[in-house]
């Protein structure tokens, strides 16, 4: 496949998933904002741009336009339509390689999102965006698992979709644990929506919230989709097919990297981790960086030199 | 589809009963509710149907483009850049006599055409005769200096050619352009043909219609055989200037149809004079690339400076041999419009035999006498820059304002060898489904032809339309549209 190829699609599917992130942080963070609690509107308005655009949070987010900000913000790389935008611009270079019918979902709920020409303040059109995304997430993802071969690009995809997810929890986790402290158990169920875990983890542990048993769910638990441990198993999947179907490269590093990243998650206990969680999670961050640069270095971007050595 | 019509209402008259016919050659009738023969199974088909039912159709047709994704770019606007591709719900039939000659002048043409390529960047005989004048082939605009001397596979230019051809008045098909550097619209002419087959099977069928479904496995045989030698599994791909250009769609279908890698110019690496694709497998041979980007823009080491689409060092690969490009560079020359006024002569020359297919009387604005001719009676006469296609950098004088006259008068003046003139040609009509009721449109015919180690001319093209009434510019950036065209068999 060619190297150009390849990053499209992976870059579609962090794009998509970026959105879909978003999109379900979003849709918790409304309902919760509806209820009254201790903590003021302000604070989670400010959670969620955490959670969502990281580099935009500031002390003094404004409650009034934080929704527009997360939405439809053209500035920045992580309003839901804008990264719709760029799933569909990726897809776009690359449409001979994907199936029509991904095409046309996601061409379709391109043209939907970018259609309703948000003005800032009009929550209700808002939240309309947010739930085309919810919808259309959902069949996204199964119209790609049904409708291309589970090949190259489709581990590809996976990648890009697993590797975004992680990241994405991991900002998340840290926007509840360790930015947004004293939370009460609205603010819980509100973290548990936001990895749409609120049933998984009811069947799992209970509809008891305990922080701990929370975060153990959403980090370490290895069968649930939304959890830091099952993307990172996806990512060494995909990885070791890639590096299975191209026999030629050199990929150790790569396979040290997302080796050592499993680890972090494998053989940890809740109790070990919770006290320093923020470290904790800003070592996964940094690690997936660096397992992101490696594999752009060995698949996508590799200099000549090395490769008329092999 | 079954079409249930309530024989009370014989509205499908009413569709076709404002049909005027006017003064040019009609592809359906003769006269007035006297269909040819070729076309009377439509014709039938169209009495019995209303304008309801036709809109209904087209919709449908519509609907089927949409879905397939066939759309074309429009620049310059933000926003929805894909639009469908404007075509009319009638085919345009072609009978198996008329096509018969068509092929066979096609043949003669491309032949000719390519013996005069080969000879003009090596010996350059037919210059040394005096049959064509060396000042008019040395100023074409692409002329390619850097092809002098340099081997082609097969000693094979033109690979795929898109030849323009209309009717004229007195029902010859003659040519009108020969486009051979990089013709497009031929995933037009496959598309078109699977949505006409949906909406108008029994009538398609009644027809015997000759398929063209073949075009993709025919163009990637016809591109296999020009692969260096000792490559017996050569690797093709299609380079595309990518996803902006305006025949996007058409390069990922043909890529896709043929199974072969859709490359942008940064995906190719020259190494020791051969090219590669980067890959995720590392980097991967490439032996034949069907290149949908003009010259100037291939190697920037060669041609036009700072063009990102193309790669460094290609030529040189190609001079070496290590790589075959489709089209050759420099095949512009053989269609420049002054050097078409030539055609005839080309052909007697290489082939010692009369043009089948003729061409279109051409006043050259270099020939002084000519000029001044021309430039006195512009308003009977269409004016076309010579290096220029898609219909830019045209006058058609009877639909010229005074100003716009005055003005090409200059340019003419100014840059004589730039400019060519031709009578105003009343391009045939053909019936078209416009705002509920049937009129006619003129229309030309575009058929597409491929050259590898053999010549096969698809039965078939694309039937382009001038959509606006009156109107003879056909081509797509200016407001024309398609029809499916049908080629009968015997």
């Amino acid at each position: 496949m060619l190297s150009r190829v390849a990053d499209s699609l992976y870059w579609m599917s962090r794009y998509f998933e970026r959105a879909d992130n978003a999109s379900r942080v979003l849709k918790a963070t409304y309902s919760l904002i509806l209820n009254p609690a201790k903590f003021s509107t302000e604070e989670r308005w400010f959670r969620a741009v955490s959670a969502l655009a990281p580099g935009a949070a500031s002390n003094n987010v404004d409650p009034q336009r934080a929704l527009f900000l997360l939405v439809a913000d053209m500035e920045g790389d992580f309003s839901i339509v804008k990264c719709i935008s760029g799933a569909r611009e990726n897809a776009r270079q690359v449409r001979e390689e994907i199936s029509s019918e991904m095409w046309e979902h996601l061409n379709r709920l391109f043209h939907d999102v970018t259609g309703f020409e948000l003005q800032p303040e009009d929550d209700a059109g808002a939240m309309r965006v947010v739930s085309l995304v919810r919808e259309g997430s959902y069949r996204f993802n199964g119209i790609t698992a049904a409708t291309i071969n589970h090949d190259e690009a489709w581990h590809f995809i996976q990648l890009g979709k697993y590797i975004e997810r992680a990241c994405n929890l991991c900002v998340m986790l840290d926007a509840y644990f360790v930015i947004g402290k004293h939370a009460d158990d609205l603010d819980w169920l509100g973290l548990l929506s936001s990895c749409a875990a609120f049933e998984a983890y009811c069947k799992a542990c209970t509809a008891e919230l305990k922080p701990e048993r929370i975060a153990n769910f959403l980090l370490l638990k290895p069968e649930f989709p939304y959890s830091v441990r099952y993307s990172l198993d996806r990512m060494h999947e995909a990885l070791t097919a890639i590096s299975n179907l191209s026999l030629s490269r050199r990929t150790k590093n790569v396979e040290r990297l997302i080796g050592r990243l499993r680890s972090m998650v494998a053989y940890v206990q809740i109790g070990e981790i919770i006290a320093g969680l923020h470290k904790y999670l800003a070592a996964i961050i940094e690690q997936c960086r660096e397992l992101h640069a490696a594999v752009h270095d060995l698949y996508i971007e590799y200099p000549i030199e090395v490769a008329f050595q092999n | 589809m079954i079409i249930e019509t309530d024989p009370s209402d014989r509205s499908g008259a009413k569709a076709l009963h404002r049909y005027e016919l006017a003064g040019a050659y009609d592809e359906m009738f003769s006269a007035v509710d006297h269909p040819r023969k070729q076309y009377r199974p439509l014709y039938n088909l169209l009495l019995n149907l209303g304008p309801d039912e036709l809109r209904r159709s087209k919709y449908e047709a519509d609907q089927s483009f949409f879905n397939q994704g066939i759309t074309f770019t429009v620049y310059g606007s933000d926003k929805g850049t894909e639009r469908i591709f404007p075509h009319d719900l009638l085919p345009r039939i072609i009978t198996a006599v008329e096509w018969e000659r068509i092929e066979r002048g096609l043949t003669q043409r491309i032949t000719a055409l390519n013996l005069f390529l080969k000879d003009v960047y090596h010996d350059g005989k037919i210059i040394e005769d005096g049959v064509v004048p060396g000042s008019i082939v040395y100023t074409c605009k692409h002329y390619r200096r850097e092809m002098r001397n340099v081997k082609v596979p097969r000693d094979v230019y033109i690979t795929v050619v898109g030849t323009d051809l209309i009717r004229n008045p007195e029902g010859n098909f003659v040519v009108l352009e020969d486009n051979l550097r990089v013709p497009s619209g031929v995933s037009y002419m496959l598309t078109s043909r699977r949505v006409m087959k949906q909406i108008f099977p029994g009538l398609f069928q009644k027809c015997r219609v000759r398929p063209i479904e073949q075009y993709s496995q025919a163009l990637l045989s016809t591109l296999r055989s020009l692969a260096p030698e000792g490559r017996s599994e050569p690797t093709v791909v299609l380079l595309t200037p990518g996803s902006y250009n305006s025949a996007y769609f058409e390069h990922t279908y043909l890529a896709r149809q043929m199974g072969i890698e859709l490359v942008e110019g940064r995906d190719l690496v020259v190494h020791d004079n051969a090219v590669y694709m980067r890959t995720t497998f590392g980097l991967q041979r490439v032996d034949v690339i069907y290149r949908r980007i003009d010259d100037d823009y291939l190697d920037p080491l060669v041609f036009e400076n700072g063009s990102a689409l193309g790669a460094v060092g290609l030529f040189n690969a190609y001079r070496a041999g290590n790589v075959a490009f489709a089209n050759a560079l420099g095949t512009g020359v053989a269609d420049d419009k002054a050097v078409y006024a030539f055609v005839p002569k080309i052909i007697r020359y290489y082939l010692d035999q009369d043009p089948i297919l003729e061409g279109v009387e051409t006043l050259l604005m270099s020939d002084p006498g000519q000029r001044d001719h021309v430039c006195q009676k512009l308003d009977e006469y269409v004016v076309k820059a010579v290096g220029e296609s898609g219909g830019y950098g045209m006058l058609i004088g009877p639909h010229s304002t005074e100003q716009e006259r005055s003005e090409f008068r200059q340019k003419i003046y100014a840059q004589p060898r730039n400019y060519i003139a031709q009578p105003t040609i009343n391009l045939s009509t053909a019936p078209c489904f416009v705002d509920g009721i049937i009129e006619p449109r003129h229309v030309d015919l575009r058929p597409y032809v491929l050259y590898g180690d053999k010549i096969t001319v698809v039965p078939g093209g694309l039937t382009r339309v001038a959509l606006r009434k009156g109107s003879l510019v056909v081509n797509s950036s200016q407001g024309g549209g398609s029809k499916d065209t049908w080629v009968l068999q015997n």
